[in-house]
């Protein structure tokens, strides 16, 4: 029987969200009639319950030490479950482990992935997925030559279904051990104080035109007087050493869509872009009235940041 | 220690979105009238790691590959210049349309054929179809493990340590050799080659590979062997709706602002 089959990822112990987009593109596909949904997760029966509560109906669990490990020590328990589940469509998070596991699986099944999709289609029994390319100034849809379908999916290209306690599904461990030549000698978690960036209401992110890291000070001074916001930084901003990597917002960042994007200094490059685009409402503030953020924004200042800056954190608190 | 390092010359990622246009039929990216095409820009950040490790070992060899039409030609010369000893072009009128599983393949052949390595380096992603795939895909072929996304790479006796960029931070792994370490920009800047060595890289040579060279049969090549099939290729529409808030000061602007998007209910 032809399905699909999700590639859950755990986070701090829990299941991470991506996992739930997953099983929403999943439920999706499978109402397109791409079949059942099945999930297969480092983790046991409460994860497993999680993922049913969120539209699996069945699940796999294995060892869960598997998710501190490199991505290839999860491909056997992958592929137990791809061989458990008879699925022909498989779906991953374009995460740290998915662009990891997803190529690897891919050619390890001989069949192609599409990389970062931001829209899936089942059609005439068949797959089809668009992804953006060019960093992002293009749009690709893709099929597949061989039968097994792999893709992962953009971070917040789709709704989680609303978690159902009454749905119910079976659950079987697969039992697969997973090793890697790679080993982990250590994790640094990049820390941020307060909200995470992708949960943030708003985000307000700075870039080069910042012209040094005290920018950043002003823009963190501006989310402090914001409800649920969050600071994140353009690659340029990143790469002069402004701004951690984990705040990097884009192509090869993070991809944030908060009810409001505060864009300071940021020219808006297709592969920032990339990461935000999705945000609902957008601000520019630049000193380029022919910035290519100012041209996507819903309302933008044209003036030196520095200057508006303060003056908007002395306004916001005012109106209280 | 001997180091593969694969480059790729693509159409310049820096290209205006208005100088950006592809032929839907063809399904190809028309090139951008007076902007050069340029190595992807994570492979020289691959050559310099490759070059900073020879140079740590204090011997090796350094061979770079690029498979891709003539004008690859100097993406090599370019990784040459910077340092690396020799190159190969993989080029074949047959390697026209195929997707990066395809050039995995063809990569892992030549890899194969060069035959002595201890690494193979490359860039996290090409930024053409921003796909990530072929390190992966060359360790799988090759049967060795893969590191991606370093930003620091260090010879640790036998072993390679190597710090990784991560979502949500840093992880540093130990793999042994040889295998596949994609790069990644946190890795820093790669050297500029100077006058002087781009003079010297234009005697050193470059081999030039076909398909039959590298063993590929036919049928695995063309746009007709890909393994991910590209159905249709094209530009999404953008439309500008913007309200440039007005002001006499700055801060007359910051006030029009605020009190928009508390209208807007956004604050
Ligand atoms: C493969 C690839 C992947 C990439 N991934 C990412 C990614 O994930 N994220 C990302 O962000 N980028 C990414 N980039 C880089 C991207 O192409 C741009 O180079 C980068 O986003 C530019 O950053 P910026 O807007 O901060 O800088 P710039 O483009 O230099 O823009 C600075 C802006 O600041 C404005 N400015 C200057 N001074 C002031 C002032 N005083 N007040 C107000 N405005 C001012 C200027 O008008 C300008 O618009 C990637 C590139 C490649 C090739
Ligand atoms: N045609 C090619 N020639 C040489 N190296 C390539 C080629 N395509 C991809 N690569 C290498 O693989 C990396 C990742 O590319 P990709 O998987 O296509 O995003 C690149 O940064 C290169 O190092």
């Amino acid at each position: 029987m032809p399905g699909i089959l999700v590639v859950a990822e755990t986070s701090e112990g829990a299941v991470a969200p991506i996992s739930f987009e997953l099983l929403g593109a999943a439920r999706q596909l499978s109402a397109q009639g791409g079949g059942s949904v099945s999930a297969v997760v480092a983790g046991g029966e409460a994860e497993a319950k999680a993922l049913i509560a969120h539209g699996a109906d069945s699940v796999y669990t294995a060892d869960a030490a598997l998710a501190g490990q490199s991505a290839d020590a999860s491909l056997a328990a992958v592929e137990a479950a791809l061989q458990g589940s008879g699925a022909d469509i498989v779906l991953i998070g374009t995460t740290s482990f998915g662009r990891d596991l997803g190529p690897a699986l891919a050619f390890r099944q001989k069949t192609g992935i599409a990389m970062d999709c931001t829209e899936l289609k089942f059609d005439g029994g068949r797959l089809r997925a668009t992804r953006g390319c060019y960093g992002g100034n293009a749009r690709a849809e893709h099929t597949w030559k061989a039968p097994l379908q792999i893709a992962t999916v953009k971070p917040k290209s789709f709704d989680a279904p609303e978690a159902d306690a009454g749905r119910s599904g079976s659950v079987s461990a697969t039992g697969a051990a997973g090793e890697s030549k790679v080993k982990v000698l250590g994790v640094s978690k990049a820390e941020s104080a307060g909200i995470r960036l992708e949960d943030a209401q708003v985000v307000v992110s700075g870039g080069r035109g910042l012209g040094d890291e005290n920018g950043f000070r002003a823009l963190e001074e501006l989310a402090s007087v914001l409800p649920q916001a969050a600071v994140g930084a353009s690659r340029a901003a990143c790469d002069l050493g402004w701004y951690p990597p984990a705040a990097q917002v884009g192509l090869t960042g993070k991809v944030v869509s908060p009810n409001l994007y505060i864009a300071v200094a940021i020219s808006g490059a297709s592969q920032h872009m990339a990461g935000m685009a999705g945000s609902k409402n957008i601000v520019a503030i630049n000193k380029d009235p022919d910035a290519n953020m100012v041209k996507a924004a819903k309302f933008a200042i044209v003036d030196d940041y520095k200057k508006v800056v303060p003056a908007l954190i002395e306004e916001i608190k005012k109106l209280g | 220690m001997n180091i593969i390092v694969c480059v790729k010359q693509i159409p310049d990622p820096e290209t205006p979105a208005a100088s950006f246009k592809v032929d839907e039929a063809a399904k190809k990216v028309i090139p951008a009238q007076g902007i050069a095409p340029v190595v992807n820009p994570f492979d020289p950040q691959a050559t310099e790691a490759a070059l900073r490790l020879r140079d740590a070992a204090g011997e090796g060899k350094i061979t770079v590959i690029s498979l891709g039409p003539d004008s690859a030609r100097d993406a090599i010369k370019h990784a040459l210049a910077m340092g690396a000893d020799e190159g190969v072009l993989l080029n074949d009128a047959a390697f026209e349309g195929i997707d990066n599983f395809q050039t995995a393949v063809a990569l892992t052949k030549a890899i194969q054929k060069i035959g002595e390595y201890d690494l193979v380096l490359m860039g996290r992603s090409a930024a053409d179809w921003d796909m990530g795939v072929v390190p992966a895909g060359v360790g799988q072929l090759l049967g060795i493990p893969v590191v991606t996304v370093a930003k620091g790479i260090e010879k640790n006796g036998a072993a390679l340590k190597v710090e990784r960029v991560l979502d949500d931070g840093f992880q540093t792994v130990e793999t042994p050799l040889p295998a596949v370490v994609s790069v990644s920009n946190e890795f820093g800047e790669p050297r500029y080659p100077q006058l002087r060595q781009i003079m010297l890289a234009a005697k050193k040579t470059v081999q030039v590979w076909s398909a039959a060279d590298i063993g590929m049969a036919s049928d695995e090549l063309g746009a007709g062997g890909r393994w991910l099939p590209l159905d249709a290729l094209y530009v999404p529409k953008v439309e500008s709706n913007v309200e440039i808030i007005e002001g006499d000061s700055p801060e007359e602007k910051a006030r029009n602002l605020a009190q928009k998007l508390r209208a807007a209910k956004l604050i």
